[in-house]
């Protein structure tokens, strides 16, 4: 099979799969997971298959592998659509696969396959334990099992899709799916509140940013006529592109779509000032949190965001402002998570944060370091996802056993010596922890985070170069935090002692995702590192021959290297220093109400924003306008209708036609009749007389006509 | 030397005084003479232009009898249908025979 | 003014008198007397007009049996021996009004006809006139058809008259 209908054919699995669970296997829960996590498989073979042959290809950059068919008609062209594989696209179709695979196959153990039906369950809430046949209180499995796989498969779908085009339409398109199924996989307990209000939040807050990102595209294809890579990075149209002004910011046309393209990431990759759904997605399942959170969605919006680079680069000014917000978003989230308590919270906000970093190294124009960090990114904060939904079941398992449901299984402090209960899940947690922390040589998130470090040191940046620094800090000290109040010491309540491992299909994954997190950095080591002379770095040569002109090596630093180094090592010693003594809320200083309460800003944003939107809804448009102004042109016309139809009813119909043409007709008739009758009285000389009378009449006119005319 | 218009005023002047007996007579006999008047006044008129035309026409005559032989039996069947009412409704006036009415 | 003229004068004023007087007298047996007077006076009329035959014949026809037939139609019709009531309708004047148009009308119709006032041709003497009505009443290429005729009709009359007229008791 050639490669371009392999390529074709890797979203169509999942979406076979969403459709057959729906209308078919939805009450057969082994078909289900087996159907779905079927597909994943057969998706990601082929994904394996197309990377082999990509890798394999030679100048992959300058002739990717792809195709396309005509689309919508314009006039006299077309606009086409397609998929597309060159090296960027190729290194992310790998981590895309490889985390979908690994997260459909833990989503089987996570739904608690295999375990009796809850006691009191109810489709839209979380299981809620089961008693079995000896009186103990187990894990209950999902109700709405067959549901979960149906929406991930769709998710998948969705972004195999947006990897794969070769064009913005279709990446839209993937885009927008992505963002209706984390709708609806945030929302997937819809009984709770919380996960109702967090699902729609989440929507509306990545809207945002897509009507701005619909604008850019609109704007793109109104300047070039085309949508698909190929057409918009042909160096003329750049050119002609870059030189156009507009009337915004004094941006060029490049600036003001990469700008606007920008903003869509800003809102999927919750980046700050949309980053605020980020946390609160949360309350979906954790597998939903693992692949929307970490591995796939956010993703994509930088993944968005560096195949726009050609476009993005041209103008500085937008440049400025992506590295500005990235810079920002990191230091910030960072700071947040510090103060955190729930265990998936940190890791949400470590996800901004590292986002941040990735979109920061694009706005200083490291393309290959924020591509490198987004492929290891998303094996560990995948990996810690997974192993953090571990930790949950086990303590649920505990709660299950104490009885005591007022138990946050969540909470940080109410864990801690869990490494002896839940080995495997300890020390994948611990080498997904140690590659967000950036700890050196081994782990892949040192490769990527020090190439971003070096290439804002060397290139200048230096205001980025120290932000990130303090960010890469804070990062392994609320890491070492976290491991620290969960796996180590002594449990801090009776749900962490009687803990225990989760089931195979939850620990495989953690371990096949632990072996990414540690190689997978490998293939990036610089040229020059230390100041040996290696091979140069397959990863760059790789993906930097995406671009037209392939971007120079980062020349080693020190500074940047020792920086590194320091951060990470120190960040993750005081992590465990001030950790390891706190067993309390009370102990822990840095729960300082600002951070906890992330800065207010939902507060503000409702404030600002909400409550005026809910207002303008509720008493302008509905009461003003619908109610009072539409309603009552409608009441009106339909009063004026009865008005008129009233006077009609009793002037014309009534009095007149009723008096006259029906009554009256019957009354005449009547009337001549009652007169006409006396005629025939019987009586024959009044006959005579009258016949008399008429043939007088007619003889006298007859002779008037015929004689005297 | 009588010119014809006396014979054909006297016939219309006896006409309708027979008229004015049909119409205005109760008694449904005294309506059966008028007419007769009237019958007579035809025959006069018949017989008067036989005479003062071509006499070798007998058509004037011959007329005069048929009206003649109608006559007579319009009245024999006339009076015997009076007869009949009479016997039934005990009136000969026509005003009360009136049944054929609305 | 000749002889004949002034006989014909007193003819037509017995006529139109005793005309009159059938039609207003009160006494119905009166009526039909006068109703032979008038009949009288037309056959005096056919006379003066040289129709011998039919003046006896109107004399025989008309009151030998019509006018007596008349008085028995009258006699078997009277609830008693007198009259009683008016004779003549409400709006009798209307009728009158309407003989009066009546008389005027064919007075007027008829003076328009250019021979309204001609005069007799002579009678020629020896002129057999009768024999010649005879011979008109019963030669087929003459007047044979409606004699005959005239003959059912009467007869049709007296079945008829006798059928209705009969007494069933």
């Amino acid at each position: 099979m050639t490669t371009e209908t392999l390529i074709w054919l890797i979203p169509l699995p999942p979406v076979l799969a969403f459709f057959l669970i729906i209308l078919f296997t939805n009450r057969n829960k082994a078909l289900s997971h087996t159907v779905a996590v079927g597909a994943a498989f057969l998706s990601w073979l082929g994904a394996m298959i197309v990377f082999v042959r990509a890798i394999g290809t030679p100048d992959l950059g300058k002739t990717p592998f792809g195709s396309s068919v005509n689309w919508i008609p314009t006039a006299d062209t077309w606009l086409k659509v397609g998929v597309q594989i060159d090296p960027l696209g190729a290194v992310v179709l790998f981590f895309v696969a490889w985390t979908i695979l690994m997260i459909f196959i833990y989503s089987v153990g996570y739904n608690n396959f295999g375990q009796p039906k809850g006691d009191h369950d109810h489709p839209g809430l979380p299981p809620h334990g089961a008693t079995d046949e000896h009186g103990h209180a187990v894990p209950s499995v999902e109700p709405m099992y067959s549901r979960f796989f149906a929406f991930i498969s769709l998710f998948a779908f969705g972004m195999f899709t947006l990897v794969l085009s070769d064009n913005l339409l279709t990446l839209f398109a993937g885009w927008e799916i992505m963002g209706l199924c984390s709708y609806l996989l945030i929302g997937f307990w819809y009984a709770k509140e919380s996960a109702r209000n967090a699902a729609v939040k989440a929507f509306m807050t990545t809207r945002v940013g897509d009507v701005f990102m619909l604008l850019g595209i609109a704007f793109l294809y109104s300047a070039t006529g085309s949508l698909s890579y190929h057409d918009i990075f042909q160096p003329q149209v750049l050119h002609a592109l870059a030189s156009v002004p507009t009337p915004i910011f004094g941006l060029s046309a490049a600036g003001l779509i990469g700008l606007l393209l920008f903003i869509g990431t800003v809102g999927k990759s919750a980046q700050f000032p949309l980053h605020v759904w980020l946390p609160d997605a949360m309350e979906g399942p954790t597998p939903v949190s693992a692949m929307i959170h970490a591995a796939t969605m956010v993703s994509a919006g930088v993944y968005m965001i560096i195949r726009m680079f050609p476009l993005i680069s041209l103008d500085p000014k937008t440049m400025t402002v992506i590295a500005f917000i990235g810079t920002f978003t990191a230091i910030f989230a960072a700071t947040i998570a510090v103060a955190q308590n729930d265990i998936k919270r940190v890791l949400a906000y470590s996800t901004i944060s590292q986002l941040g970093f990735m979109i920061a190294a694009l706005g200083v124009g490291a393309y290959v370091a924020a591509a490198f960090h987004l492929v290891t990114h998303a094996f560990f904060k995948a990996l810690l996802f997974l192993g953090s939904g571990s930790v949950i079941h086990g303590m649920e398992h505990g709660v299950l056993y104490t009885g005591d449901h007022r138990v946050d299984p969540q909470n940080m402090f109410n864990m801690g010596g869990l490494r002896r209960k839940m080995p495997i899940t300890f020390w994948t947690f611990l080498i997904g922890g140690f590659a967000l922390s950036g700890f050196p040589l081994l782990t892949a998130g040192f490769w990527s985070k020090d190439e971003i470090l070096a290439d804002a040191f060397s290139n200048g940046h230096l205001i980025v170069f120290i932000t990130l620094a303090v960010a890469a800090f804070l990062t392994a000290f609320y890491t070492m935090r976290q491991i620290t109040l969960t796996f180590l010491g002594e449990p801090r309540a009776r749900e962490a002692e009687y803990a225990h491992e989760t089931p195979w299909t939850m620990t495989a994954p953690l371990v096949l995702l632990a072996g990414f997190a540690i190689c997978a950095g490998w293939v990036g080591i610089p040229q020059d590192f230390l100041g040996l002379h290696l091979n140069p770095s397959w990863f760059h040569e790789f993906v930097g021959s995406t671009l037209a002109v392939m971007p120079e090596a980062t020349p080693f630093s020190w500074v940047a290297f020792g920086t590194s180094l320091l951060v990470a090592l120190g960040g993750l010693f005081f992590g465990w220093l001030v950790y390891r003594n706190v067993a309390a809320p009370e102990q822990d200083k840095l729960q300082i109400p600002l951070l906890k309460n992330k800065y207010y800003l939902d507060e503000i944003y409702n404030f600002l924003l909400i409550k005026p939107s809910y207002w303008f809804a509720k008493t302008v448009v509905y009461q003003w306008m619908d109610k009072g102004l539409i309603d009552g042109i409608l009441h009106f016309f339909g009063k004026a209708a009865n008005a008129i139809g009233s006077v009609v009813r009793k002037y014309i119909d009534l009095w007149f036609i009723n008096r006259t043409v029906g009554d009256g007709t019957a009354h005449v008739t009547q009337w001549v009749g009652r007169n006409l009758r006396p005629i025939q009285s019987g009586r024959i000389q009044q006959y005579m007389l009258v016949s008399l009378i008429v043939l007088l009449a007619i003889v006298g006119l007859l002779y008037y006509l015929l004689v005297i005319v | 030397m009588i010119p014809l218009s006396w014979f054909l005023i006297l016939s219309a002047a006896l006409f309708s005084i027979g008229l004015f007996g049909v119409l205005s007579r109760r008694n449904a006999v005294a309506i059966l003479l008028g007419i007769e008047l009237m019958l007579n006044a035809a025959n006069i008129n018949l017989v008067s232009f036989w005479r003062y035309g071509d006499i070798s026409l007998m058509a004037g005559q011959v007329f005069a009898i048929i009206v003649f032989a109608v006559a007579a039996s319009e009245v024999a069947v006339g009076l015997a249908l009076v007869i009949s009412v009479y016997r039934r409704r005990n009136t000969v006036i026509a005003d009360e025979l009136d049944l054929l009415k609305w | 003014m000749t002889a004949m003229q002034i006989f014909f004068l007193i003819t037509g004023l017995v006529i139109l008198g005793s005309a009159l007087m059938v039609v207003t007298t009160r006494n119905l047996i009166h009526a039909a007397l006068w109703l032979i007077v008038t009949l009288f006076g037309v056959a005096v009329l056919y006379a003066i007009l040289n129709a011998s035959f039919l003046a006896v014949v109107q004399v025989v026809v008309y009151i030998g049996a019509i006018a007596i037939l008349f008085i028995f139609a009258v006699m078997l019709t009277r609830k008693e021996m007198r009259d009683r009531g008016p004779q003549l309708n409400k709006g009798w004047w209307l009728n009158a009004i309407i003989a009066l148009l009546t008389f005027g009308g064919l007075f007027w119709m008829l003076q328009s006809w250019n021979g309204f006032s001609k005069t007799a041709a002579d009678f020629p003497s020896g002129y057999d006139a009768v024999g010649q009505l005879g011979r008109a009443l019963i030669s087929p290429d003459a007047f044979v058809l409606p004699f005959e005729v005239a003959s059912v009709l009467l007869l049709a009359a007296l079945v008829g008259a006798v059928y209705i007229a009969f007494n069933r008791k």
